[in-house]
């Protein structure tokens, strides 16, 4: 009873913040729907059981990329009237795609049924007597040990990607060149002048 | 009150995913709602590996939801920062004049 309005109440916040985060005028307010659709599926993720990834949707998700969008969608200095424009021109072509692309599913999910050994091939049973976080630790950290290293790896790319990709030196900026600093001669820095008397420096 | 299965979880995933494709189509002017619906689409995803996951008890669905996570967060920073450049190399984000990238 409870779970099913909290499954009616979270599936449709979802559905209407993910279409309010595609139509939106204002990008802005797409961000902000694009976090209320991920809290609503963090929700559904506690209905289904798996409350580590729940709050890894909101953690990730609602606190570093949704919150990198806002960032650029603030930093870039963009006319929000014009970027509307053509979406009535497309509306139709993409709205085709959508239905076609939801009847091929809903084809596939009328038609589509668990293997009879579906329950014996299982990759890694959920344990009895377990947490969710305890469970996943322990299938993550010994049979998928390698795929989380190199998931690390892509993170780790990713980063260096962004900072190459963003990095620019600014020509007018003055900057410490330490090499400079230390490669410096006595005969560049100190000139000896020999003053006559009564002459003084001249020119 | 009826009994929330598996299809349930699919359906609304399903539409996620319809809705993310849909954005893709639409916003031809605005590279970040693009981006976003991208996003919506790894989160339908993901909806689908956790609810087989649930409803089949083998966490490997769990395990792999969160490889989706990873590289979507991955996506998502060299996305923007591709972004960033491009508006700083044009002025505008709109997707008509993205092929100026090639080399």
């Amino acid at each position: 009873m409870l779970e099913t309005l909290a499954f009616g109440a979270f599936s449709g916040v979802a559905i209407l913040s993910a279409l309010m985060v595609v139509i939106a005028r204002n990008p802005v307010r797409s961000v902000l729907f694009l976090i209320l659709a991920f809290f609503s599926a963090a929700g559904l993720f506690v209905l289904l059981g798996a409350e580590f990834l729940a709050m890894l949707l909101i953690v990730v998700y609602v606190g570093a990329v949704a919150v990198l969008f806002l960032f650029v969608v603030m930093m870039l200095d963009v006319d929000f009237a014009e970027l509307k424009q053509g979406f009535l021109e497309y509306a139709p072509l993409g709205g085709l795609v959508g239905l076609i692309l939801a009847a091929e599913l809903a084809m596939i999910g009328f038609t589509w049924q668990a293997s009879e050994q579906a329950m014996a091939l299982r990759a890694a049973a959920i344990p009895e007597g377990m947490g969710n976080v305890e469970a996943l630790g322990q299938v993550l950290y010994d049979d998928y040990v390698f795929f989380f290293q190199m998931a690390g790896l892509v993170l780790l790319v990713a980063m260096i990607g962004a900072i190459v990709l963003t990095l620019r030196h600014k020509p007018h900026v003055k900057r410490q060149s330490v090499t400079a600093q230390v490669g410096r001669k006595r005969d560049e820095a100190v000139e000896l002048v020999d003053i006559k008397p009564g002459q003084g420096i001249g020119e | 009150m009826m009994e929330i299965g598996l299809g349930h979880y699919l359906a609304v995933a399903a539409i996620l995913f319809t809705i993310g494709v849909f954005g893709i189509f639409v916003n031809r002017k605005n590279v970040i709602i693009l981006l976003m619906s991208v996003e919506l689409i790894l989160l339908s995803v993901n909806i689908n590996l956790v609810a087989f996951s649930s409803f089949l008890g083998d966490l490997a669905g769990q395990v792999f939801a969160m490889f989706v996570l990873t590289v979507a967060a991955a996506e998502a920073a060299v996305g923007l920062a591709i972004l960033v450049v491009y508006f700083r190399n044009r002025g505008d984000i709109s997707v008509e004049g993205v092929n100026m990238m090639k080399g």
